[in-house]
């Protein structure tokens, strides 16, 4: 292991970890919410995935994905047009051509997530949050994945989440001849580690864990009984990718991402 | 037979005083981006009351939420961006004091495209294996075909009125949307029984001015009742290319939220007697015309 590499944060290999997420031989719109999931969605376009289209976070294609935060000299070039007029149109309904990946207030075992309000009643929410947005249909027509900075048994929830904003794989939630073939659950990625969804009905397993973190830890931050399919420590992120993030991410937003910024590789205790 | 009335200019007052309590009304744009702001300040001028309200809300939504002009709202989101809750309309919420139908973003435009069209529904997938259908009281439709698949009946959103915030109109509101993203816009236009326009620039003849920006035409003048120049008229939402968000306003206004949150000791501030003082406050058109565009 070189010196570059033990002094990735890991919010870097967070962003590697995202970046792995959105692999793919597709073409296909990449969206990552917060800078984290779209740093790592700029890394997969810049690295193993050119056939991913991303926009400048407004309404213009860019083939370089734009950097976070003032650009300076930079001036993003404009290659394609994908503005929310025609988002469900082009990205969304047409199934299969986007992969989102999104920060949810609450996830449950079944992959069912909440942005919308928590406790109280639909009438009368005790937190009123953001509203579904778009994660219905999302979650029904393209793949989904999620980055979840500070790992907790509030974000992974006992039983269900508290208003489903985004359908998952609970069968009590499916009606007879509805068609759920869109439903493209991929990674979840914590400060703590990778989990899929790979295990028998969907069910979530973790996959790989970061550098020094055990399977009990994981669990006894989850509140649902978690598959462990661990085979790997989760990889850090060489000098290219280090060089790639630094890039995509000028002015470090990324250090504000995860409390205290640690380092990937945690200290000895 | 009598020629339509093609000269659609009003002011403000005039176009509020054609709206009725009760009415559903659309408002255009999206979040905190090309809101009819001037037009729902002189709602809330106005002694209007008991809106539905159908937005891909704002600071509309959370103004009107704020001074009870709203019995019901249908959303997907309210949100000012960087301040991700809109703190009005959380406060309407969490203290209970309104209906609402909460949708995908892509079903709100669905269903608005539906009332443009004159149906009763529109299927859709999107809704299926959530909380929707339940909480919104969504009907289901089997298709009649071999496949029989299940969907989501995404009732029409009929709006009795709507009102939008564009670039350019002239007097027989011919109008042009300008800047990156128009959002659904045009759909609240068809949707709408009437249409009322606030502009940023009025002109006679659109064609003697600007022929050169017709594909920003993206509705038609026969949807359009009425027309008002409103120069800063998205203020303090984003009006691109003219003016970008004006974020120190917002932040002003959600702390202003903050206990005790009382609107009426700052509607003054955030609405004011008239258009021209409200602006002023704000440091009048030119500092509008001044605020740059925001970058994501």
């Amino acid at each position: 292991m070189s010196d570059v590499t033990n002094q990735a944060t890991l919010a870097e290999l967070c962003i590697l970890a995202c970046s792995e997420a959105f692999r793919t031989s597709a073409e296909q719109v990449a969206t990552g919410i917060g800078p984290v999931p779209r740093i790592g969605a700029g890394l997969a376009r810049l690295t193993h995935s050119p056939g991913l289209m991303m926009t400048d976070g407004e309404a213009f294609l860019v083939e370089e994905p734009v950097p976070l935060g003032p650009r300076g000299d930079h001036q993003p070039r404009f290659a394609g047009y994908l503005p929310f007029s025609r988002f469900f149109d082009s990205a969304v309904w047409t199934g299969g051509r986007r992969h989102a990946m999104v920060t949810p207030t609450q996830i449950d075992r079944f992959g069912q997530t909440n942005l919308s309000q928590l406790g109280g009643t639909h009438r009368q929410p005790k937190t009123q949050m953001l509203g579904v947005r778009g994660f219905p249909g999302n979650s029904i027509y393209h793949a989904n994945s999620m980055f979840i900075p500070a790992h907790s048994k509030r974000v992974f929830v006992e039983g269900e989440v508290d208003m489903v904003s985004s359908a998952g794989y609970n069968p009590a939630k499916r009606i007879a001849g509805g068609n759920y073939s869109g439903i493209d659950l991929r990674a979840i990625v914590t400060n703590l580690c990778v989990m899929d969804f790979g295990g028998p009905d969907n069910a979530i397993r973790v996959v790989s864990l970061h550098p020094g973190v055990t399977i009990d830890e994981v669990q006894e931050a989850t509140g649902f009984a978690l598959l462990d399919a661990v085979e790997r420590e989760t990889p850090l992120p060489g000098k290219d990718a280090l060089d790639v993030i630094a890039r995509l991410d000028p002015h470090n937003i990324r250090a504000s991402v995860i409390r205290d910024n640690p380092p990937a590789v945690r200290a000895a205790p | 037979m009598t020629a339509p009335m093609l000269d659609k200019r009003m002011s403000a007052g005039e176009i509020v005083s054609q709206l009725r309590d009760g009415m559903t009304l659309g408002i255009g744009g999206w979040g905190p981006r090309r809101k009819p702001m001037a037009l729902v300040r002189e709602i809330l001028r106005s002694d209007l009351k008991d809106l539905t309200v159908v937005s891909y809300g704002g600071a509309d939504v959370g103004m009107l939420c704020a001074a009870s002009k709203v019995k019901k709202l249908a959303f997907a989101f309210v949100s000012l961006d960087a301040i991700p809750l809109e703190p009005w309309f959380r406060k309407a919420r969490e203290a209970g004091e309104i209906e609402v139908f909460e949708m995908d973003e892509g079903m709100f435009q669905w269903g608005l495209k539906a009332a443009a069209f004159g149906l009763p529904f529109l299927p859709t997938r999107v809704g299926l294996g959530t909380d929707l259908a339940e909480l919104g009281g969504l009907k289901t439709v089997q298709s009649p075909y071999d496949d029989g698949e299940v969907l989501i009946a995404m009732p029409a959103l009929k709006l009795d009125a709507a009102i939008i915030h564009v670039s350019r109109s002239d007097w027989r509101g011919n109008v042009q949307l300008l800047g990156p993203d128009t959002y659904y816009d045009e759909w609240f236009a068809k949707a709408a029984a009437r249409t009322y326009v606030s502009c940023e620039e009025l002109v006679d003849k659109i064609e003697d001015h600007y022929p050169q920006d017709v594909k920003a035409n993206t509705f038609e003048r026969c949807f359009v009742s009425g027309v008002v120049e409103m120069t800063g008229g998205a203020h303090p939402s984003s009006m691109p290319p003219a003016y970008g968000w004006d974020m120190k306003a917002f932040k002003e206004y959600a702390a202003a939220a903050k206990d005790p949150g009382d609107w009426s000791a700052v509607a003054d501030r955030f609405v004011g007697t008239d258009e021209a003082v409200y602006l002023e406050g704000f440091g009048g058109k030119e500092a509008v015309a001044a605020l740059p565009l925001p970058i994501f």
